[in-house]
């Protein structure tokens, strides 16, 4: 039976991934430590070579490493990043082999199985890979076996390499905690007199599985090559964009239509199958001359429907140049948000469709940001008593309250002239001369201390509903802190 | 005691009417409340005047109006005709400032029969265009006991006879409902 190529796996530790992160974005001399703020006490997450030789020591107290080291740096530390950075480490890594996964937090490991031969061999891939993570301020163990478990057991303890089918020659003189097994567990063997993986592997197996379960075997068997043990790769996000290349160029706007069209009808595709709408397009179309005209397209809401974006491009594909000729057009979706696949029922969703295609539409015209719809806001400032929020990034909503009558149209308060806390019998406003026929009021706002405004820095108002005898029907205030009547809005 | 409605309320559907005067707002309310659904509003954006959405509970819910705001008005002719023509919406008012050609106004014409929408124009006093189906002049009254009195005057009509009729809002039927003028 054909065996095929023997299977060899890399595995890297980057013991100081953090601080090394850290000391790479803004370097620092001497002892450097991040910390973080663990049960109300902070503590050191990670700390340099340095740190480590003047006697610290992570999950040490901060305070606690003041007192021994002085010196030392120190920045909080966002594990978050962390993550995300070994996640760009991964994806670097795929420059060695296709097949990389995440080792824990602080780990990756690669199958270079039938790839190694590319870098120059094994010694020499092994010999780039420390240099380049060297270079980039990286310390960094790795180890080379057949497999993972092995490979994982020389990264941690000592670095090396095992040549292939020789593992247990490799891994005989290393502790056995090198077999990832639990604490419990290595102290366990140890107390049994068992100290190295060289001997559990001379040790008999029935009283070993009987002792401490089936999981010790299974570590065991795993760095043997005994049992297999999978490399998962993390899957690339999804990539949003199609193009074509056309033979000959085109410049007709009913051309270039199609072509979109076309694209579209990949890319909804696609974008079915993520279940996601696109909130953002871009189209770029790349003239015969190398010049790119972009158009772009906002949503008012997620979309994947083809024949319904369509015609959203139609304005802007309308004022692209096509000088010489456009001979590629390429479509992204630049930015997608969630769409979940819906059942669709009988009730009638077409009136809502038709509104947001509208707003989409619009947004073209005037920008999506200028198109908005209010929403209720808890104040009893009448200017303060709505929000204007975008309608292409807001649900309407329901639930407004009036507790008392309230003016059709709001304006910022002109002044006119009048005295005394009693509305003015006579007034000009707007270049009218207004005589009150009726007066309502007053209603005592008071401003809202917590928040600055420099509206209201007058204080205190008392709002009146004026009945005109010449019609006009409007919300006088008066501000007993600092005289003065306003106008501010208009009634029904 | 049965009330009367207004007549030529609401105006011609599919076509682009015009409301002028100090009223012109509760006309325009008091149509999209007549009419239904969502209100497109387009008005420039410059403008400090502001719809005050708890103000419009007596009409309409506020969860049911879209504000455009444009930067001339061009724009905003230009947005009321795309909105009319579309259709989503049964009322699209736009605020405009400045008077406008018979061509504007034919198209606002042709895009309100296309989409099948009722368009407002809100204009300042004696600035029609000469392409709107109606015309209509609205002034709030004073009337001692009745906040809400309006007389409102069909200035132009193209299909009809003018008048002139004094109305009330009656906000729990959501309604206009025509007063007998004082005096007769």
């Amino acid at each position: 039976m054909f065996d095929g190529m023997p299977r060899r796996v890399v595995s890297l530790w980057f013991p100081r991934l953090a601080s090394d992160r850290a000391l790479r974005l803004r370097p620092v001399d001497g002892p450097f430590a991040l910390t973080f703020k663990h049960s109300n006490a902070n503590r050191l997450y990670c700390l340099n070579r340095e740190a480590e030789q003047s006697g610290l020591h992570r999950g040490m107290s901060y305070a606690d490493a003041r007192a021994f080291c002085p010196g030392l740096h120190s920045r909080p530390a966002t594990p978050d990043g962390d993550r995300r950075f070994l996640h760009i480490l991964r994806r670097w890594a795929t420059r060695y082999c296709p097949w990389v996964g995440l080792e824990g937090d602080d780990g990756l490991v690669l199958n270079i199985t039938g790839s190694a031969h590319l870098l120059g061999g094994e010694d020499a891939l092994m010999a780039d890979l420390r240099d380049r993570l060297t270079r980039a301020g990286f310390t960094v163990q790795a180890g080379l076996a057949d497999t993972r478990g092995a490979a994982w057991a020389l990264a941690r303890h000592g670095e090396g390499v095992a040549p292939i089918g020789e593992a247990l020659t490799a891994l005989a003189k290393l502790p056995v905690a090198a077999l990832r097994l639990d604490d419990d567990t290595s102290v366990a063997l140890q107390r049994l007199g068992i100290r190295s993986i060289g001997d559990l592997a001379a040790a008999r197996r029935a009283p070993l599985a009987r002792r401490f379960g089936p999981g010790l075997l299974m570590r065991l068997d795993q760095a043997l090559g005994a049992q297999p043990e999978d490399i998962s790769p993390l899957p690339d996000p999804p990539h949003y964009g199609v193009r074509m290349t056309l033979p000959e160029p085109i410049g007709l706007l009913a051309d270039v239509m199609e072509g979109t069209r076309r694209l579209l009808d990949q890319l909804c595709g696609k974008m079915k199958t993520h279940e996601v709408g696109a909130r953002q397009l871009c189209v770029t179309l790349r003239r015969l001359d190398q010049d790119h005209q972009q158009v772009e397209l906002r949503l008012a809401r997620p979309l994947r429907d083809p024949h319904r974006i369509l015609p959203l491009f139609e304005r802007g594909l309308a004022e692209v140049e096509a000088g010489f000729g456009i001979d590629q057009l390429r479509l992204e979706a630049t930015q997608v948000d969630p769409l979940p696949v819906q059942q669709i029922s009988h009730a009638a969703h077409r009136d809502k469709d038709q509104l947001d295609d509208l707003v989409s539409r619009l947004g073209t015209r005037i920008g999506l940001e200028n198109i908005h719809r209010f929403l209720p806001a808890d104040s009893h400032i009448p200017e303060r008593s709505f929000i204007i929020a975008p309608a292409a990034y807001s649900d309407p909503e329901r639930g407004w309250s009036r507790p008392r009558p309230r003016p059709l149209c709001l304006f910022p308060p002109e002044p006119i002239a009048g005295t005394g806390p009693q509305p003015p019998a006579r007034f000009r406003w707007r270049r009218m001369s207004l005589t009150t026929g009726r007066a309502a009021g007053p209603e005592r706002i008071a401003p809202e201390w917590w928040l600055e405004d420099d509206n209201w820095r007058s204080g205190l108002r008392d709002y009146w509903r004026v009945e005109t005898t010449q019609g006009r029907r409007l919300w006088l205030f008066f501000t007993p802190q600092a005289p003065g009547w306003f106008v501010q809005g208009e009634f029904a | 005691m049965t009330h009367q409605t207004v007549p030529f309320f609401p105006p011609k559907p599919s076509r682009t009417h015009e409301v002028c005067g100090a009223g012109a707002l509760v006309f325009a309310l008091a149509l999209a409340t007549r009419l239904g659904g969502p209100v497109l509003w387009v008005r420039e954006g410059w403008k400090p005047d502001l719809l005050h959405p708890v103000g419009l509970l007596d009409f309409i819910d506020p969860a049911d109006l879209l504000i455009c705001n444009t930067k001339d008005q061009i724009d905003v002719l230009a947005t009321a005709e795309e909105a009319l023509r579309s259709g989503a919406a049964p009322l699209v008012v736009m605020e405009i400032g400045k008077p406008f050609g018979l061509t504007e106004g034919r198209r606002l014409q042709l895009a309100a029969k296309e989409g099948k929408a009722t368009g407002l124009a809100v204009i300042p006093d004696g600035m029609g265009s000469n392409a709107a189906e109606t015309r209509w002049k609205c002034t709030p009254v004073f009337d001692p006991v009745d906040s809400t009195l309006q007389r409102w005057e069909l200035i132009k009509n193209k299909s009809g006879t003018l008048g002139v009729w004094d109305v009330r809002w009656d906000a729990t039927s959501r309604r206009v409902i025509m007063v007998p003028p004082a005096g007769k």
